[in-house]
């Protein structure tokens, strides 16, 4: 285990890593790929003068100047829209939807505009807008900023979807998602802002799209997660190691197009699956990988489980919250169930 | 302003009429089957779009409408492209992917038509944007309904629009209806206010302009497009005028008091720019010559193949 970052079973970070806060890697990407197009631009409320209001674009507004970094109004699905028209025209604009559950406010330019427009005209245009969005529990927000969101989108066919499990897929997803030509929504998650984690930059470090990442190998179980459960699940991995079990963690980072091939590799080694995530079961990314497997006739040993949030809404009292979040001890507890 | 030459307004005369002949072949065909879906028929509207679109130049952007079929012909779409792509065959201007309501050709500038209410207005603030930024002369036109100006994406597209001086125009087509409700029962005006003043509350200069007047539109629209890349900000420009068809296809328009439909027919936009010009006498042989065009068209557009889910798959992601 590196002692570079708090993620444990984390591979030893390459020599030439950083060691940067999530929240930076996500400011880094955003630095490193207006530097290297000049037709990237930014909007969002609060992010340029003011640097953000999860300092995700702390200095970007000086740099850069008043006509890549834009002030928005509080008005999400107008300036959706807007993105589409420059990205229509030749730019590269990504917007930033302060929390996760704004999205719905812009629900029509993101899931109904952007990736229809390409379609509606036979090819003839291209949408090359990234939408970011911050979400998830843990912050004590309640039940209207607490949502991962992460799911929504899914059955918006045209729209690619990534999901940042460290610094590292911070950095990479989203730099992929601006060089994309097709609209991208990439979530990151609040509560992991501040974690530290070994970042590598540069215009060679774009994460692949559609390629999941093997956040630490192993032999007995598969957990395929995203977000802030790939770290509660490499935590739960540590504590099983101790018990003479072997987890491989993948951190699925995308969730379209899902990588089943890494999935499915990964699970016909081990021949157990758990899934874990920070949303409702019914509907999301893991019930698709499950059905996708299981219409492929994987071989698994046993039924699958899946850790996710019970069908309450999120509180912002403390006990509450912890007990709709999936922790390192649940997911231990369902590998544990798959191993019996 | 000075009045166009006299060549230019012979075009617009053409370009009205072919879109009035095009538009009831639409209605022909679709009578014969050859028109999946449904359609929405814009005559009586043909004025607004020939004279704003007459103000643009070669490199201005497009933002058009589910009713928008005046805006594609006006802009000089291919006509057996634009035939085919209502008929859903691959040869259409959008390989059939769109139809009726979303017929765009790009490389005449028009980036977007979308069938839902008031989503193409931010997508043109967007667009100017793009001309402001990069210092050009050009500017995105914007076409919308009466009805959308009721949905937040008009109002938070002004907004925007004005406060980072978007190259943008934005002309509302009040043809007095949104679906099957006159627009004053859907909107909230002081009495006789026209919907251009709510560009007031965003600081923002508006006109209205009688939409059966090709000259008055087109000289409105060139003011704004001026203003526009000047850095003076968008215009709101209201062209009123009237659909003489239902809503769609299947819409008689039996809500519409008697009497109304002929006395905006007495101002036809065709008529009034053929004795305008003197031209009275030369409408039958036009309309001749441009419905064999039309005929011609849709009668080749009818033989073209139908696309296949192959080549549907391919239009979803871009490389
Ligand atoms: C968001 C949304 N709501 C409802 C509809 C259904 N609809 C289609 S056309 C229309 C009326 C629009 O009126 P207007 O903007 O005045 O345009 P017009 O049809 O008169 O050209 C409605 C309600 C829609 N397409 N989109
Ligand atoms: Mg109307």
């Amino acid at each position: 285990m590196s002692s570079r970052t708090d993620a444990p079973g984390v591979a030893a970070a390459p020599d030439n890593a950083d060691v940067v806060t999530y929240r930076e890697a996500i400011r880094l990407a955003l630095d490193d790929a207006m530097a290297a197009d000049d037709t990237v631009l930014l909007l969002g409320e609060d992010i340029a003068k003011a640097g953000g209001p999860f300092k995700t674009t702390v200095g970007l507004y000086d740099k850069y100047g008043a006509d890549r970094v834009f002030d928005t109004p509080i008005a999400e699905n107008g300036f959706c829209g807007i993105a589409l028209g420059m990205a229509l025209t030749g730019l590269r604009p990504v917007t930033e939807i302060m929390f996760s559950d704004f999205l719905p406010t812009a629900f029509d330019a993101i899931a109904m505009e952007l990736p229809r427009w390409r379609f509606m005209s036979g090819g003839q245009t291209s949408a090359p807008v990234t939408v970011r969005a911050s979400g998830g529990g843990g912050g004590r927000f309640g039940a209207q900023t607490s949502s991962t969101g992460e799911s929504w989108f899914l059955q918006f066919y045209g729209l690619k979807v990534a999901v940042a499990g460290s610094p590292q897929g911070a950095y990479g997803l989203l730099r992929a998602a601006i060089a994309h030509n097709n609209p991208v929504v990439v979530f990151d998650h609040k509560a992991m802002h501040l974690r530290k984690g070994p970042l590598v930059r540069g215009d060679d470090r774009l994460a692949e799209v559609g390629k999941a990442v093997v956040a630490r190998p192993g032999t007995d179980v598969t957990i395929v997660a995203s977000l802030l459960m790939v770290h509660r699940s490499l935590e739960a991995a540590e504590a099983l190691a101790g018990e003479g079990i072997e987890v491989e963690v993948i951190d699925i980072s995308w969730l379209r197009p899902l990588d089943m091939e890494t999935v499915a590799a990964s699970v016909g080694r081990t021949g157990r699956l758990v899934i874990a995530e920070e949303q409702y079961h019914d509907g999301g990314w893991g019930a698709s990988v499950i059905s996708r497997l299981a219409t492929a006739a994987a071989p698994l040993a046993v039924p699958p489980a899946a850790v996710s949030m019970p069908e309450i809404l999120i509180s912002h009292s403390p006990p509450l919250e912890d007990a709709m979040i999936p922790s390192a001890e649940r997911i231990a507890d369902a590998v544990r169930s798959v191993c019996r | 302003m000075t009045a166009p030459p006299d060549a230019v307004l012979r075009t617009w005369l053409e370009q009205m009429i072919l879109i009035r002949l095009a538009e009831d072949k639409v209605m022909e065909i679709y009578m014969q089957g050859l028109v999946p879906g449904t359609v929405h028929l814009c005559q009586g509207q043909e004025a607004a779009s020939v004279g704003a679109i007459g103000a643009l130049t070669g490199d201005d952007w497009l933002l058009c409408t589910y009713r928008g079929h005046h805006h594609a012909l006006a802009r000089g779409m291919d006509l057996e492209a634009f035939f085919a792509e209502i008929m859903g065959r691959d040869s259409g201007a959008c390989r059939g992917m769109g139809g009726s309501s979303y017929v765009v050709d790009a490389s005449l500038g028009m980036i977007g038509s979308p069938a839902i209410i008031g989503a193409g207005i931010p997508v043109a603030t967007g667009a100017g944007m793009t001309a402001r930024l990069r210092g050009e002369d050009r500017i995105a036109m914007c076409f919308f309904g009466d009805g959308a100006c009721n949905i937040g994406a008009f109002h938070e597209a002004l907004n925007m629009a004005q406060l980072w001086r978007s190259q943008v125009v934005f002309c509302i087509e009040n043809n007095q209806y949104g679906e099957y409700t006159p627009f004053r029962d859907s909107t909230a005006l002081p009495p006789e206010a026209p919907i251009a003043h709510r560009a007031a509350a965003y600081g923002m200069a508006h006109a209205v302009v009688d939409g059966q007047d090709v000259i008055a539109v087109h000289d409105m629209v060139a003011q704004a497009r001026a203003r526009a890349v000047a850095g003076d900000g968008p215009t709101l420009i209201e062209a009123q005028t009237y659909r003489y068809r239902g809503h769609s296809r299947t819409d008689p328009g039996a809500y519409r008091p008697p009497g109304e439909l002929d006395a905006w027919k007495e101002r036809d936009p065709i008529g009034i720019l053929a004795s305008g010009i003197g031209a009275d006498g030369d409408l039958e042989a036009l309309r001749e010559r441009l419905q064999q065009e039309v005929d011609e068209a849709a009668d080749r557009a009818a033989e073209g193949p139908w696309p296949t889910l192959d080549q549907a798959r391919d239009y979803v992601f871009a490389d």
